[in-house]
């Protein structure tokens, strides 16, 4: 492992560890109350898991178009952290949304959006176990068409209710709520970072012994 | 190059046409699809409000990823995939020659489907016939451009059955949603051409990015 | 599109692995015109996999196959040189004889694919059933349609994978006849089988695999059948 991932693993603990603190200290939201606070969970993890998918398809891309397995292991790695993050995304949206809206789920553009793009990140992980010998290449296809197809799939949910879309339900920020925002943004992307890191070594690690156990072979 | 997509078309109508089993069971399906939805949606012998447009892209879609299942499973049979991967036809050609098949098919299978639907469904699917066809052909376009080249994709995959499903329904909601969307306007009593034009054109811009997508992604995706 | 032509097909240290088996291990050989080179080995031996490579269907893991100056890079000019027999056959049950060599012959950019087409049911002797269906054919019957196929568009390199398994005894003086045929007029023909008798009268040359492995390598070989056991061991 390399030098800075302790410390960081350290650092990333305590900015968790902190967090509940730094989100108690926020003003509350007047008329959600406690439950408010969840979205200091839950808009990080949103990005994260955007991210990771964005990170998916750029790698499968290139995985693609160079054949070297790095990038498909970045690829797969993004992946599981866009399956993590989006259930995150997809539990904690819920919890928060049933006491501003009055409903545990509601087809808005963003919510249902995200949906499918966890979906697709989901397929890609039962490709890449199920599919056999060869699914690398398949699924960086499909992790391509999954990013090609963002803006379709966003268009199409947003207008899909009414042709008239609603206004952003995320109201502004007043700048007290925005510290603990940052401080958890920086706490979920250390923490993907992290993972991500880890994942792509085992990975690697992986691809290693198998190439140990091929040369071996070859010896015998 | 064009050459070689209307030899494969023409091979696969000439299989098709000797053996019709494709066109039969994908028709039958489609059929007995609308039906279930029918039994399921129909209450007090009438059928809820507006459910046609929905029901005709449900058995679309179904009826599809079938008819893709099956032609590839065909091509399997005597590895003919292979062979044809062989030729020096360039390779895109051979995904234009059975997405072009697959389009035939469901045409084929849409014409049955549009009237029953309207018929079973009391919907006035037919009220805007150039609509409703340019509606649902840049809908099958798009759905079959994305399920040829996961079907192929997968001929020699492990689960390849429930595969397919798995990987085009969520890649094709954007081809759902539209078709649904715009079919729904045509078929109300105030037709709203602007809402449909919008759904067609998105449909429109699918099919070009997806079919793009898929011409370059074939061949790296099917060699080893 | 060029015409390309090459006079040997040359294996430089390919290996082939899936996962971490080993499929094909550092193989290096030399064909040349007009020869018949046998791949001999039993299941598993990796005679498929090395097959495959050649045919383009399958890239090395590593090393290099080479036809003449010319790699796989190639591309579609080399692939119209290269034919191929598999396992599986090829052919498409629901059409006539006469309907599947048209259609591949189209494809590989022959004009006048029905006169080709009754050309080589001719030289397979099935010239009586072209109209009918490949499904109502016996397996020997299928393999000589298949074999037409695979040459049709006189390719510089034909590949065949157990392409006597399941014939009679004429079907099999047939192909033997038609494979020297090939030979005599320039071809690199490759082929893998199980059959040592049959190979024996064919091969102008032999490799023994085993696990992957090329164990042993021999020109104008006989005795076949002890040679294999002493080196197989099975």
């Amino acid at each position: 492992m390399p030098k800075w991932f302790q410390p960081t693993t350290l650092l990333c603990a305590a900015l968790f560890a902190i967090s509940p603190f730094v989100i108690a200290n926020a003003p509350y939201e007047s008329t959600m109350g406690l439950v408010q606070k969840v979205f200091y969970y839950h808009m990080p993890s949103a990005w994260v898991f955007l991210t990771a998918s964005v990170i998916c398809g750029i790698a499968s891309a290139r995985f693609l178009a160079t054949g070297n397995p790095r990038h498909d292991r970045t690829a797969l790695a993004a992946a599981e952290m866009a399956v993590l993050f989006g259930l995150l995304t997809l539990v904690t949206g819920p919890l928060w949304a049933r006491k501003a809206w009055g409903t545990w789920w509601i087809w808005d553009a963003r919510i249902t959006s995200s949906l499918v793009g966890w979906m697709i990140a989901w397929a890609y992980l039962i490709l890449r176990q199920y599919g056999g010998p060869g699914s690398e290449k398949l699924a960086a296809g499909l992790a391509l068409f999954g990013m090609a197809n963002v803006p379709f799939i966003y268009v199409s949910v947003n207008y899909w209710r009414t042709i008239h879309p609603a206004t952003t339900v995320v109201p502004k920020l007043p700048f007290s709520m925005g510290f603990p925002l940052l401080f958890c943004l920086a706490a979920f992307y250390l923490l993907m970072f992290l993972l991500m890191t880890l994942r792509t070594r085992v990975a690697e690690q992986q691809a290693r012994l198998d190439a140990i156990y091929l040369s071996l072979d070859e010896q015998a | 190059m064009l050459r070689a997509i209307l030899l494969i078309v023409r091979k696969d109508l000439t299989v098709e046409v000797r053996s019709r089993e494709l066109a039969y069971t994908t028709l039958f399906f489609a059929v007995s699809c609308v039906l279930v939805f029918a039994f399921s949606l129909v209450q007090e012998g009438r059928a809820a409000e507006g459910v046609g447009a929905g029901v005709l892209w449900m058995a679309i879609m179904f009826a599809g990823n079938l008819a893709l299942g099956r032609t590839f499973e065909r091509e399997r049979q005597s590895e003919t995939l292979r062979a044809l991967m062989l030729v020096p036809a360039p390779r895109p050609a051979v995904y234009l020659g059975k997405l072009t098949g697959i389009v035939l098919l469901l045409a084929i299978t849409e014409a049955v489907l549009v009237p029953l639907v309207a018929l079973l469904f009391e919907s006035a699917l037919l009220s805007h016939p150039f609509w409703l066809a340019s509606v649902v052909a840049t809908g099958t376009v798009g759905f079959a451009a994305v399920g040829t080249l996961f079907a192929a994709m997968l001929v020699r995959a492990r689960s390849r059955d429930v595969l397919l499903p798995v990987l085009l329904y969520p890649i094709t909601v954007p081809v759902l949603i539209a078709g649904v969307r715009a079919t729904a306007a045509i078929a109300q009593p105030e037709f709203e051409v602007d809402v449909v034009r919008f759904w067609l054109m998105l449909l429109i811009a699918f099919d070009i990015v997806f079919i793009t997508l898929a011409l370059w992604t074939f061949e790296p995706v099917m060699t080893d | 599109m060029t015409n390309v032509d090459f006079d040997e097909v040359s294996a430089e240290d390919v290996s082939r692995h899936f996962g971490r088996r080993r499929a094909v291990s550092r193989m290096t050989f030399r064909a040349s015109r007009g020869t018949i080179l046998g791949l001999l080995g039993p299941n598993g031996a990796g005679k498929s996999t090395l097959l495959a490579m050649l045919a383009t269907l399958l890239r090395p893991s590593s090393g290099s196959i080479r036809y003449g100056a010319l790699g796989t890079a190639a591309g579609a000019a080399l692939r119209a040189r290269i034919g191929v027999l598999g396992h599986d056959l090829f052919l498409y049950p629901e059409l006539t004889a006469r309907e599947n060599l048209a259609f591949f012959a189209g494809l590989y950019a022959i004009s006048d694919t029905n006169g080709h087409a009754r050309a080589a049911l001719e030289r397979a002797g099935l010239d009586t059933r072209s109209e009918d269906p490949v499904s109502s054919f016996s397996r020997g019957m299928r393999q000589r349609v298949a074999l037409e196929r695979a040459l049709i568009h006189n390719p510089r390199l034909a590949l065949l994978d157990e392409p006597f398994t399941g014939l009679d005894d004429a079907s099999t003086g047939a192909l033997v006849s038609r494979l020297k045929m090939l030979r005599d007029t320039g071809a690199i023909v490759i082929l893998a089988t199980h059959d040592l008798d049959l190979a024996e009268g064919l091969l102008d040359h032999a490799l023994f695999l085993r696990d992957g492995r090329i164990v042993e390598a021999m020109i104008a070989p006989d005795a076949l059948r002890s040679t294999y056991r002493s080196v197989i061991g099975r």
